[in-house]
């Protein structure tokens, strides 16, 4: 290799490039990256970490690799002189105009409304794509904020949002603190606090981001929240942005209360209420990169598809996914089958968990479940710390081999709270983790009793 | 294909957006855009539009299309492991994609180079490429160096997002536009007078609009310069596999090899190489960019910072095959040299008979065409003007040199690559139309 390195002649880098931003020193990823240290194998490494931190949906491949074997002109090309409807390759190739494929749009928009069964309407024109859901939030931040603004973001949130909305951006995350005593929803005293703590600190509000269905909590957000939430971003005259990442992984009621919903019956709203989008969670699809920007605001639409430059799709994966979405027989199947699928193993989960004493927060979507393992901190006496936290976390990936994620590292306010992904693995080795997690407790217990004997 | 308009909202207040959003720094008012737009409102075609505009103005290779289908028909398993493909996210690449890449760039350079796969990051175009490069190596308000002419793209590319200014380095055809220490310094001096401070230098080469590869002695001058001065040198080679004709290519990395055999390792963690695979193999619907970065540093803080621009698995899983078969490349950079070397020829020869010159060149989609004669003054609106007559009387899309910042006025880029050899020749006859119509008219006058 060329060129090692001699530090004294490197000349400087930007404090971007050198800021701690990048958020990889979280142990979020130190966990994943124990994983893959150490990663679990049926066969080969029957003791090895368990990756319960990467919130995957593995559980509906089948019904995509099903559709692309009976319609392989979707993964490939017609000829150049082709009637068969196929873009040729040259011309597909070629094409790296930022309003992205017209077909695909309309796929994309047509797979959005069926997900919201109907309820609300999509526009092919408003839509904008980028690679991936990280790159639709960084956009919007940079369009709808200045470095030193803030946005006010509900905890506990997907520990991924410190980097994508602030590290090129120079924009401050302030959180919407929410507890378990009404299941973490938002509340309006809260949006007030962190606005008033904002402009404390001197940082002009830009708005509010929400992930809905909530990423750790596994849940939807109830439609007087939602109302509560538009009426503050109005009064404040702020934006607001609904991260819908996992909306087609609602798989029990109530129904996902879209924010592409209520625009529709609001028009005090539109000119500020933005949409991401992704089929990385709900079709399983996160190395293809397809994310989307969804606006109601003219400008913003404009804005993001001419930034959207520095992070196209891939024209040619643009072609084999507008094939299969605009496939209304197959979109509709896929959604329903990949919901039940979802609820199954949730389900599988949560009954796992209960019977070796682990309660979760009720949930109705997601890829997770919120764990709740507030008991195991308490004992000892007094207030339990973040350090109590990790260290369970710790126990939790040296012991019992287990990668889950600390809240703490989802800024949850409330300790002893863990996400634990279920849909990233087979069936059997969410058994292994459920067995390992039993005999854990089933430890745990009788070490307390012991304690508690003395 | 603006949205439908939302409801009226005129009693409603409308929350602001950002300075960025607002800024016009998106460089689409510039001509180099409105002649896209010229063309995009009324498109030639042979049959069904035979008058309109022919689009000179888009640097595409279409030239060598039918070797990469043929390679993709004869090997479908190209498209195999959906399911492992489809989770993978790593933003350190395929490993075989980033050996594929290293292995394609090292045979574009004949061997003179090597190209570390450690050292490859993926990202989803040169667009973006470029501007991490930006992010990563210059704050807000901080100078890039950049010789004139340069692409359009860059004033976006460069400057929108990250906040850094461009200052250029002024070359003009008296030195065949080459860059001189004299003109390097200049800027420097420029920046530091407005306050900036200069973060590097960043070099298209072979260039674009020129199509010229930078001549060894110049690019050593370029490598003392930024070692003097302690700032970075970006290569964007983006058009290195279109080299075409002699002098061969002198890439950065083989200077960086060179140095370090010499003893002098202190280069190495200045220098930065973009690729893509937009014009080489043109494929820039599939979005494939490359950082490639001596300093480990930057490799890293760049690898982090793509997976804002990932490069599709899928498309990473199509091409690291094709990309790996080395007798294929070969055969692959062999041809589209030889059918570039073909077009340019072509055009050259075409120009020359309606009487317009064109700088000499050995690379790249495109000509750099003196029209210096036909100003009616030497200034950007006397170019204007005479764009807008090429435009108007013979529907030629072609880039002024002054949206590529050139300082003299009269010089245009000619696209040569992204059209068919008929439509190539129909453009060339409507130039030679406008030559003939723009000699009678000056003999009239002379009269």
């Amino acid at each position: 290799m060329v060129g090692k390195l001699l530090p004294a002649a490197s000349p400087p880098l930007s404090h971007v490039a050198t800021s701690g931003s990048h958020g990889e020193d979280s142990p979020y990823f130190a966990g994943w990256r124990a994983y893959d240290d150490d990663p679990y194998d049926a066969v080969c490494n029957p003791s090895g970490v368990i990756q319960m931190g990467l919130a995957e949906n593995q559980v509906s491949f089948d019904l995509l690799e099903g559709f692309l074997r009976e319609h392989p002109e979707a993964a490939g090309w017609g000829g150049a002189a082709d009637d068969s409807g196929v873009a040729s390759f040259r011309d597909n190739a070629l094409f790296q105009d930022y309003h992205g494929l017209k077909t695909f749009r309309k796929a994309m928009a047509s797979f959005m409304e069926k997900i919201r069964g109907g309820k609300a309407r999509f526009d092919p024109d408003r839509i904008v794509l980028t690679a991936g859901a990280t790159a639709a939030n960084e956009l919007l931040t940079f369009i709808l904020a200045n470095p030193g603004d803030a946005l006010l973001i509900p905890t506990p949130y997907y520990p991924g949002f410190d980097r994508d909305l602030r590290w090129r951006t120079g924009v401050n995350i302030v959180p919407v603190h929410c507890h378990s005593a009404n299941g973490f929803q938002v509340t309006v005293a809260a949006l007030e606090a962190a606005y008033e703590e904002a402009a404390a600190a001197g940082m002009r509000v830009g708005g509010v981001l929400l992930t809905n269905p909530s990423n750790p909590l596994g849940t939807t957000m109830e439609r007087s929240v939602l109302e509560d939430v538009l009426d503050f971003v109005v009064r404040k005259n702020i934006h607001l942005i609904s991260d819908e990442i996992y909306s087609g992984s609602v798989f029990a009621t109530p129904d996902l209360v879209s924010v592409a919903e209520l625009v529709e019956s609001r028009p005090d709203v539109a000119e500020r209420a933005h949409i991401v989008y992704s089929l990385s969670k709900d079709l399983g699809l996160p190395g293809f990169r397809v994310g989307v920007v969804y606006s109601y605001n003219d400008t913003v639409v404009t804005t993001a598809r001419r930034m959207s430059s520095f992070t196209l799709v891939s024209s040619q994966t643009q072609k084999t996914l507008a094939a299969m979405l605009s496939d209304d027989a197959f979109a509709e199947e896929y959604i329903r089958t990949n919901r039940e699928r979802l609820r199954v193993r949730h389900d599988h989960m949560v009954a796992g968990l209960a019977r070796a004493g682990v309660p979760c927060l009720g949930g109705n979507a997601g890829l997770f479940v919120w764990m709740d393992m507030r008991r195991l901190l308490l004992g000892g006496g007094g207030e339990a710390t973040v350090a109590d936290e990790l260290r369970l976390w710790d126990l939790m990936l040296q012991e019992v081999k287990l990668n889950i994620s600390p809240g703490s590292s989802c800024h949850c306010s409330e300790l002893g709270w863990f996400r634990v992904c279920f849909a990233n693995m087979s069936l059997d080795t969410l058994d292994v983790a459920l067995a390992r997690m039993g005999r854990f407790m089933d430890r745990w217990n009788k070490a307390t009793t012991l304690q508690e004997k003395h | 294909m603006e949205p439908a308009s939302s409801r009226q909202t005129a009693s409603f207040p409308e929350p602001s957006l950002s300075e960025m959003a607002r800024s016009a720094a998106h460089g689409e008012d510039s001509p180099y855009f409105a002649g896209w737009r010229a063309y995009d409102e009324d498109p030639y075609h042979p049959v069904t539009n035979p008058s309109g505009v022919i689009q000179m103005g888009l640097a595409e290779n279409q030239v060598s299309f039918d070797l990469l289908e043929e390679y993709l028909r004869e090997h479908q398993e190209c498209g195999a492991g959906f399911r492992q493909n489809a989770v993978f996210q790593d933003y350190h690449g395929f490993r075989s994609f980033r050996m594929a890449m290293a292995s394609f760039m090292e045979q574009i350079s004949g061997g003179k180079a090597r190209f570390d796969p450690e050292r490859i990051v993926l990202t989803a175009g040169a667009t973006a490429a470029n501007e991490l490069l930006m992010f990563i190596l210059a704050n807000p308000g901080d100078a890039i160096l950049v010789p004139t002419p340069y692409y359009p793209g860059f004033d976006r590319d460069l400057r929108w997002r990250t906040g850094v200014n461009i200052v250029p380095v002024r070359c003009d055809s008296s030195t065949g536009f080459q860059v001189t220490a004299g003109a390097l310094q200049a800027a420097y001096e420029d920046a530091a007078a407005a306050g900036r401070r200069v973060r590097g230098v960043l070099i298209t080469n072979p260039s674009n609009p020129l199509g010229t590869t930078i001549e060894r002695a110049v690019l050593e001058d370029i490598l003392d310069f930024v070692a003097r001065n302690s700032i970075h040198l970006i290569s964007d080679e983006i058009y290195s596999g279109s080299v075409f004709a002699l002098p061969d290519l002198v890439s950065v990395a083989e200077l960086v090899e060179e140095r370090a055999e010499r003893g002098d390792h202190g280069i190495a963690g200045r220098v930065h190489v973009v690729y893509s695979l937009s014009k080489d193999l043109g494929i820039p619907g599939f979005r494939v960019g490359v950082v490639y970065s001596y300093n480990d540093a930057v490799v890293a803080a760049a690898r982090r910072m793509s997976s804002f621009t990932l490069v599709s698995s899928q498309t990473q899983r199509m091409l690291a095959a094709m990309l790996a078969d080395t007798a294929f490349a070969a055969r692959y950079i062999r041809t589209n040299r030889d059918r570039l070397r073909e077009r340019h020829d072509h055009v050259v020869a075409g120009l020359a008979r309606a009487g317009v010159g064109c700088m000499r060149s050995n690379a790249g989609l495109f000509v750099w065409m003196d029209m210096r004669e036909l100003l009616d003054e030497a200034t950007v609106d006397g170019e204007l003007r005479l764009w807008h007559r090429v435009m108007t009387e013979s529907k030629l899309n072609v880039s002024p040199g002054s949206s590529c910042h050139c300082s003299e006025p009269g010089w245009f880029r000619v696209c040569f690559a992204n059209i068919s050899l008929e439509m190539l020749d129909v453009a060339l006859r409507r130039m030679n139309c406008f030559m003939e119509t723009w000699n009678q008219t000056r003999q009239q006058l002379d009269i």
